[in-house]
């Protein structure tokens, strides 16, 4: 058995994620399915405002940074112009459920050839733990200090079923990374989305549920759990709309 | 007579009797005849079937505004157009007026009005839409600053591919404008 | 082509636009500039471009992005509401140093004011198109043949620079027509470095970056100071202004864009009263052409300034002479173009 290394497509530097949090393992697993499909040399990831903002350090394909919510814009203008090569958008809730909404429902409903991954961790991570559009009913945060008010500061958005309703869309699917099980799970569901654009067959977005034991005021373990117990509850895993939108400008 | 050296037309009229079109034309007959000319239209939601006008210059000298404040040729196809305009008109400048739409009441007496029932001549001679031409060719008989090849020519350039009958009947037209007396 | 042909301004920018090598172009329709995104959606597809009608001018500046962080030619088009939706877009682009084209085919306002010509944007153009310590060069065609011919020398400058260029025009400019020459564009022309493009590194290189993020203070600090370096040296290489009648004159009107052909009916009916008037007309209003405007203002007493607006390149005409000549301003606001006749006036009373 080989050697458990780091794949060739993450830089070898250390990130600034904090302890426990899971943008580590999603990272790790768009670089695996980077290397396993040979991608790197003609890949260009696009990564917004959030805790990834400087996630083009650690990815070692070309790289964009983004204004908050704008990545799928971006991702837009760099596949038009480059419609060969690959462009993946690494999100946060915040910028892609947000401020980012509409970019995303557009480049979705334009069948942009573009693969999404969508981290939902239910919070500001870099802001310091404030209200997400993901933010759990009840859930305390910095600026919903009683915790949310469904009655006014409304519901949670479930991303996935919405873009579901998208024409343009190849692949949505919600996955978590709390245990071995469901990451091995969720590399699947990212190289389907991977796989979808390669073949030129319409928008991908792969939802990951994920943890930020700092500013949920847990221990990484507790976080873990809070995904699978209490994320997974009000946002169902699984695959909400897959198939082939078209050949895109083939 | 409006000088001829330069033209300065303000055409006007309801959106789709042609307005745009027959000032486009006539800067094309400056064009072709290597003139410094000038086009520019009212835009907005004016065009939506409201009023509509167009301000043509079509001078031997580069043009400065493009907009026609105190035109020395009016060139009207409605009443409200010719309230509007006909006191803008330059002493001794010349109006075109469309009789069959323009009910006139106040007629100046320092410039020169041409009236030329040109809705009801393109009626009558099956030529329906092509009244703004009728007018046109008034128009040139009388401000002739261009020459009928010219006058060719453009219309030839202006016919769209899809529409090729429409050379014929807009030159046609012309001609009948051109020889009412 | 090298016959004159009779377009509008809007279009006769969109055309050179491609003749310049504008793979991309991704607009939001607003009046007075939607011909430029109609003329294209009719033209780029045809010679392999694409063309995207976004779902919002942010998008759109966020595409353009994208787009010239890949090292391709875009550009987008707006008018004045539209160009504040872009202005984060923009001092993103500034900061990333990215080369792009940018129109701006101005209205008033403020708010969402009228579609008529107006040229109330100078101050955002000049000095605020975004956050930030940045500019932009800003380029003011007068005529629908410069509406072709600065669009061309936009893309150019935008690439030497790495640095978004803005030709600001207005309604007026964007709807007339005039005889227009497409002049045929010098195949082996400069080629620029792009090297820094993130296009896929194919193996050949470490990744690139496309980036406005700097955490370090001093970094961002080094970083401002070398883009400015570069306004400097376009400050000193790249000045444009055009100076008419101006050899002897008592009085110059001083006018860019649409205004500055006003301001010429202006000064030739003045001479024809024997006042001694010229006209200084900027073409580059970023960076302001303040060595010409000295030149052309040699030997006048007085400089009336005239805008579409309540003035606004005022500040740079004043700044620009120091107080040395007095200088006055008309305007037209709103929407309203002034009438020669008006300049006329207020020129006597100068």
């Amino acid at each position: 058995m080989p050697d458990f290394q780091r794949p060739k497509s993450l830089c070898d530097i250390p990130t600034h994620y904090c302890p426990g949090c899971t943008h580590g393992i999603v990272h790790r697993l768009v670089a695996e399915i980077i290397d396993e499909l040979g991608i790197e040399n003609n890949t260009v990831g696009v990564c917004p405002v959030g805790c990834s903002v400087m996630a083009y350090d650690y990815f070692a394909c070309d790289m964009m940074e983004a204004s908050h919510g704008r990545a799928p814009a971006v991702a837009t203008g760099v596949k038009r112009a480059l419609p060969d090569k690959v462009v993946f958008t690494y999100q946060g809730d915040g910028d892609l459920a947000a401020i980012g909404t509409a970019e995303t429902v557009h480049a979705a409903t334009r069948g942009e050839n573009i693969t999404i991954i969508f981290i939902n961790n239910t919070t500001y991570g870099m802001t310091g733990g404030q209200m997400a559009p993901t933010t759990l009913p009840g859930q305390v945060t910095q600026t919903t200090p009683y915790g949310r008010n469904t009655d006014t500061e409304g519901f949670p958005v479930r991303v996935s079923e919405m873009l579901a309703t998208l024409s343009g869309v190849a692949l949505a699917e919600r996955v978590a990374v709390y245990d071995p099980k469901s990451v091995a799970n969720a590399k699947k569901a990212i190289r389907k989305g991977f796989d979808f654009q390669l073949k030129k067959q319409g928008f991908s977005i792969i939802e990951v549920l994920s943890t930020c034991p700092t500013n949920w005021g847990m221990t990484p373990v507790a976080a873990l759990d809070r995904v699978k117990n209490e994320l997974a509850a009000y946002y169902p895993l699984g695959v909400f709309k897959e198939g082939a939108v078209r050949n895109f400008n083939a | 007579m409006a000088d001829t050296h330069e033209i300065k037309a303000v055409l006007a009229g309801f959106g789709g009797q042609g307005i745009l079109f027959a000032g486009k034309l006539l800067a094309y007959f400056g064009l072709l005849d290597e003139k410094e000319v000038s086009w520019l239209p009212s835009y907005g939601p004016a065009m939506r079937g409201g009023t509509c006008n167009c301000s043509v210059t079509v001078s031997d000298k580069p043009v400065g505004s493009p907009l026609i404040t105190e035109p020395n040729v009016l060139f009207v196809m409605n009443t409200p157009s010719y309230d509007k305009f006909i006191a803008t008109v330059e002493a001794g400048g010349t109006a075109f007026i469309d009789e069959t739409l323009v009910s006139a009441e106040n007629i100046r007496g320092d410039i020169k009005s041409f009236f030329v029932p040109a809705t009801a001549l393109a009626t009558e001679h099956g030529l329906k839409g092509a009244a703004n031409i009728i007018l046109l060719g008034k128009f040139l008989k009388e401000v002739p600053f261009t020459s009928k090849d010219t006058v060719r020519k453009a219309l030839e350039k202006n016919t769209p591919a899809k529409k090729p009958q429409m050379f014929e009947s807009n030159l046609k037209a012309f001609d009948i404008g051109y020889n009412f007396i | 082509m090298s016959e004159r042909v009779l377009m509008k301004g809007n279009e006769a920018l969109a055309e050179a636009a491609i003749s310049a090598g504008c793979k991309c172009f991704f607009g939001y329709p607003i009046t007075p500039q939607t011909e430029i995104s109609a003329y294209l959606s009719k033209r780029l597809p045809k010679v392999g471009g694409v063309f995207l009608q976004a779902e919002s001018e942010i998008a759109a500046i966020n595409m353009v992005y994208g787009c010239a962080g890949t090292g391709t030619r875009c550009m987008t088009s707006s008018s004045s509401p539209g160009i504040s939706l872009k202005s984060e877009g923009l001092s993103y682009i500034a900061g990333a140093d990215l080369p792009c084209v940018v129109i701006n085919v101005q209205r008033g306002g403020p708010g969402l004011g009228g579609i008529q010509p107006s040229q109330a944007d100078y101050w955002q153009a000049t000095r605020a198109l975004g956050h930030g310590d940045f500019h932009v060069i800003v380029l003011a065609p007068s005529t629908v043949q410069e509406m072709a011919d600065l669009v061309t020398r936009a893309f150019d400058l935008a690439d030497e620079y790495r640095m978004p260029v803005m030709l600001l025009a207005d309604g007026l400019l964007g709807q007339m027509m005039e005889p227009v020459v497409f002049k045929k564009r010098e195949e082996n022309g400069k080629s620029f470095d792009k090297s820094w493009a993130a296009n896929g590194h194919g193996g050949k290189r470490k990744h690139n970056i496309i980036n406005s993020l700097y955490l370090e203070a001093t970094e961002l600090e080094e970083k401002i100071h070398e883009r400015f370096k570069r306004y400097d040296e376009i400050k000193a290489k790249h000045t444009m202004a055009e100076s008419y009648m101006t050899d002897d004159a008592d009085v110059i009107i001083a006018a860019y864009g649409s205004t500055a052909r006003l301001a010429r009916t202006a000064a030739e009916k003045a001479r024809s009263l024997g006042i001694k008037a010229g006209v200084f007309r900027p073409i580059t209003l970023y960076p302001f052409p303040v060595n010409e405007l000295r030149e052309a203002t040699k030997t006048a007493k007085r400089v009336l300034v005239c805008e579409m607006s309540m003035g606004q390149m005022v500040d740079d005409v004043r700044l620009a002479l120091e107080c040395k000549i007095p200088v006055d301003f008309f305007g037209r606001t709103g929407g309203i173009i002034p009438k020669p006749e008006e300049i006329l006036e207020k020129l006597k009373g100068v």
